[in-house]
């Protein structure tokens, strides 16, 4: 663990206004329309008008040609600041620390954090062979399983170090789909059993059909301003507590046991004022079930290597003892390329305003959200988490 | 443990001729590096010259020290398998054609953690031996092997996309009157080729050990000269859609710089054989090799052109002999960038002098036609692309890479 010195705490900024484009399997529309449909459901949401917005914070996988510049002549915007932010699953949280940095900064004073992506047919194939230098490299050529061969790795070690079995993960599967059920943009609209987990075809063993997310395309947001201007403009919205980002954690590691997280959990939480055993419920990124069980480690929750019975002890459900992924998570929602990085973000501003679209958490007053992205060769990259409260709590 | 490779039954027409497709061929530039060692038969990574760390994936700088001085280095190999997984699903066509597919993470002693694709006898964590092979694409991808040798782990399912083992497979040696030609027959016979095709130029003469060659089952002979379109032409309509590996071996070699003698007659011959004859056997057998390339277990898989180390710098004595093998080699190479989508591999051999007629006068060491044969067997096994056999092309090769305008120097003083 490091120590560092106390930093500056986000005080008077706070989070507003989440929005979700729903998903779809398959689109052909580009990610700009995604963007901009995200645009226009925080301008809608709050009230504001173009011209109010004056940070812009964009992240998307399928933009390309295009850049968060790109989108601001495309969407007709002229914001005084401006970011793009190309780290995948943590894409939500990074977003969210830079937003409100310059929001108390007063370099910009209202910052719509955007991330969106299509989906066409071929899209996730072309996206896997070019993802990366490395991955092309020395990836793609062996299989072309893309990031399910990647976490197939991890999750064969885990299992093997740890002791977790596929029941293990199929809990966590199965308990998130029951949360997805009330949510009306998820794209799994049945129950899961733990037979149906546990028959499901094998993808990359040990992962099998229901440890991989939906491929999709959609889009998330949300806006970031002064506590003043939230009220001023009537905007229900949740405290920055505190935010932690690490890249490249660990990097002697011969293979990947553990997130930047593991470094950086005091810090997030002195800032915090709170610990782990305060929260009411938890947002981790979810792409697959075992890296659940590292993000339950890492922050704290339970020792390493204790996941695995941490999962059987506890009730992940919205009305459990430890409500996880409570709109259902990638994996039963979809995940809709960068806005994956956005989903248990967005979700926990809904829980914490009171606007959950499907099952609330009671009394959800702290929560914890958590982060992971980029598998540039064998391992995901990019950490980060950020502890959100109720206003007024 | 491997089940040995069976004998493959007659092809059922009903069933469909499976198409070549290669594995993702894209590399940075500096991956290339990996394919340039495997090219050869060795396994290479990065290493940096300032403060020693081992690099992996290939990169522009130290991941240590940010040093630039990296070199390729030789590696065991040796490591640890930390994690498998076997593919069930795939987004690539090659690899989908051959699920499942089991590849590793391997922690190499000296350093970095890489993927690798698994031998089948790699049972699950623990000791491994890695080693960089040219996938159908001919660009490099690491294997990693059981530490121990294990029965019939050539015939490995995964392995045997990386190489071009002739067992089984038919062949078509296009000279078989010279004593290389008839050491080649003899060494893919021993390697269980099913079937070898012989050429010969001139039926009508009748050569040392030739009677003995026909005796063999597994030989048929085919009238084959190289400088008779018509007879390239014949014989491709007649055999080409069935050689899985074809061997050129036919070459002439006379001893003779530019003036020791006069005219072009001489010259003329070489270039008709060395150089012209691999064109067109490159015309007429190369469109039937590639549509077989992915056909069944014994799908069409190398083209293996005879050249010689003379082709990298001009050796005086042997001038013109040598300018037809640096012709030859050159196309070669766009023979290669040709067979490439089909996904055979064109080997190159470039022998030192060989023990025959033509380098009488030269001393030892000479390479043996045997000793080649063999070499090239093991090369088509080992799925190389660019082989140096024996001593003295090993040395002309690392003279060469040395410095070329040096070598230039040292032949012509």
């Amino acid at each position: 663990m490091t120590t560092t010195p106390m930093r500056t705490p986000y005080r008077n900024v706070v989070v507003a206004a989440p929005v979700t484009v729903p998903y779809v399997r398959y689109s052909i529309r580009s990610a700009h329309w995604f963007l901009a449909r995200t645009l226009a459901g925080l301008l809608d949401s709050a009230g504001l008008g173009k011209d109010e917005v004056d940070g812009l914070c964009v992240s998307s996988f399928t933009l390309f040609p295009d850049t968060a510049v790109g989108l601001t002549d495309h969407l007709g915007l002229s914001p005084r600041w401006l970011d793009h932010i190309p780290v995948g699953g943590a894409c939500g949280v990074v977003a969210l620390r830079r937003a409100a940095r310059a929001v108390q900064a007063g370099d910009a004073n209202v910052v719509a954090c955007l991330a969106g992506d299509t989906n066409h047919v071929d899209t996730f194939r072309q996206t896997l062979g070019s993802f990366s230098q490395f991955a092309r490299d020395a990836v793609y050529p062996y299989g072309s399983g893309g990031p399910n061969a990647s976490f197939a790795f991890l999750t064969d070690h885990y299992m093997r170090q740890h002791g977790a079995t596929r029941e293990d993960f199929g809990k966590l599967c199965v308990q998130q789909r029951s949360n997805a059920l009330g949510f009306p943009h998820a794209l799994f609209k049945k129950p899961l059993t733990m037979a149906q987990y546990l028959n499901a075809r094998p993808i990359t063993k040990p992962l099998h059909l229901f440890d991989c997310v939906m491929p999709c395309a959609g889009g998330e947001g949300f806006l970031v301003m002064s506590r003043q201007r939230a009220q001023r403009l009537g905007l229900p919205h949740a405290q920055i507590l505190s935010t932690i980002e690490r890249h490249n954690a660990f990097p002697e590691d011969p293979i990947q046991t553990r997130g930047g997280w593991a470094l950086d959990r005091d810090d997030l939480y002195a800032l915090a004022g709170v610990g782990p055993e305060d929260m009411d419920f938890v947002q981790t990124y979810d792409d697959y079930p075992v890296i659940n069980m590292m993000q339950l480690e890492d922050l704290g929750f339970c020792a390493k290597g204790e996941a695995p019975e941490f999962v059987r002890r506890h009730d992940f459900t919205w009305q459990g003892d430890f409500p996880l992924n409570v709109s259902g998570g990638q994996l039963s929602v979809g995940q809709a390329g960068m806005a994956g990085g956005y989903l248990g973000l967005v979700e926990a501003i809904r829980q914490l305003t009171d606007s959950a679209l499907g099952h609330a958490v009671a009394n959800a007053r702290l929560a914890l959200v958590s982060g992971f992205g980029m598998i540039n060769f064998d391992r995901g990259l990019c950490s980060a988490a950020a502890v959100l409260g109720r206003a007024n709590r | 443990m491997t089940a040995p490779l069976t004998k493959p039954k007659r092809k059922n027409p009903i069933l469909r001729t499976r198409l070549p497709v290669l594995p993702p061929g894209t590399r940075s530039r500096v991956a290339q590096g990996v394919t340039a060692a495997a090219a050869e038969g060795r396994f290479a990574l990065q290493t940096c010259g300032h403060c020693g760390v081992v690099q992996y994936p290939p990169r522009e700088a130290c991941r240590q020290c940010l040093s630039e001085d990296l070199h390729w280095r030789e590696q065991d190999g040796r490591g640890e398998l930390l994690a498998l997984t076997e593919l069930h699903h795939s987004n690539d066509l090659f690899f989908r054609e051959r699920l499942p597919w089991r590849l590793g993470l391997v922690k190499l002693r000296s350093g970095p953690s890489l993927v690798a694709h698994l031998h089948g006898d790699v049972a699950g964590p623990g000791k491994v031996r890695l080693s960089a092979r040219l996938d159908r694409a001919g660009q490099a991808v690491i294997i990693a092997f059981p530490e121990e040798e294990t029965a019939h782990m050539v015939d490995d399912k995964q392995l045997r996309q990386m190489t071009c083992d002739p067992k089984f497979r038919r062949a078509l040696v296009t000279d078989g009157k010279t004593e290389v030609g008839q050491a080649m027959v003899r060494a893919l016979i021993d390697a269980e080729a099913s079937l070898v095709w012989v050429g010969h130029a001139e039926p009508w003469k009748k050569f040392p050990g030739f009677e003995e060659l026909q005796a063999l089952p597994q030989v048929t002979l085919v009238a084959l000269d190289l400088t008779d379109p018509r007879s390239v032409r014949e014989t491709a309509a007649s055999i080409g859609g069935r050689v899985d590996i074809l061997v050129n071996t036919a070459e002439v070699h006379r001893t003779h710089g530019i003036s020791s003698r006069y005219g072009t007659d001489v010259a003329r011959l070489e270039m008709d054989v060395n150089y012209f004859g691999l064109l067109r056997l490159a015309q007429e057998f190369g469109p039937a090799m590639r549509g077989r390339g992915a056909d069944g277990q014994n799908h069409a898989v190398a083209w293996v052109n005879l050249l010689s180390v003379f082709a990298l710098s001009n050796f005086p004595g042997h001038g013109t002999f040598s300018a037809s093998k640096a012709a030859a080699w050159s196309l070669s190479q766009c023979l290669r960038a040709e067979m490439a989508e089909a996904g055979i591999r064109v080997l190159n051999a470039f022998p030192g002098p060989i023990d025959d007629e033509w380098n009488q006068q030269l001393p030892p060491p000479k390479i043996a036609p045997e000793r080649l044969a063999r070499a090239i067997v093991n090369a088509l096994k080992d799925g190389v692309e660019d082989l140096y056999p024996g001593d003295v092309a090993q040395e002309w090769r690392a003279r060469w890479r040395d410095n070329p305008k040096v070598l230039e120097r040292e032949l012509t003083g």
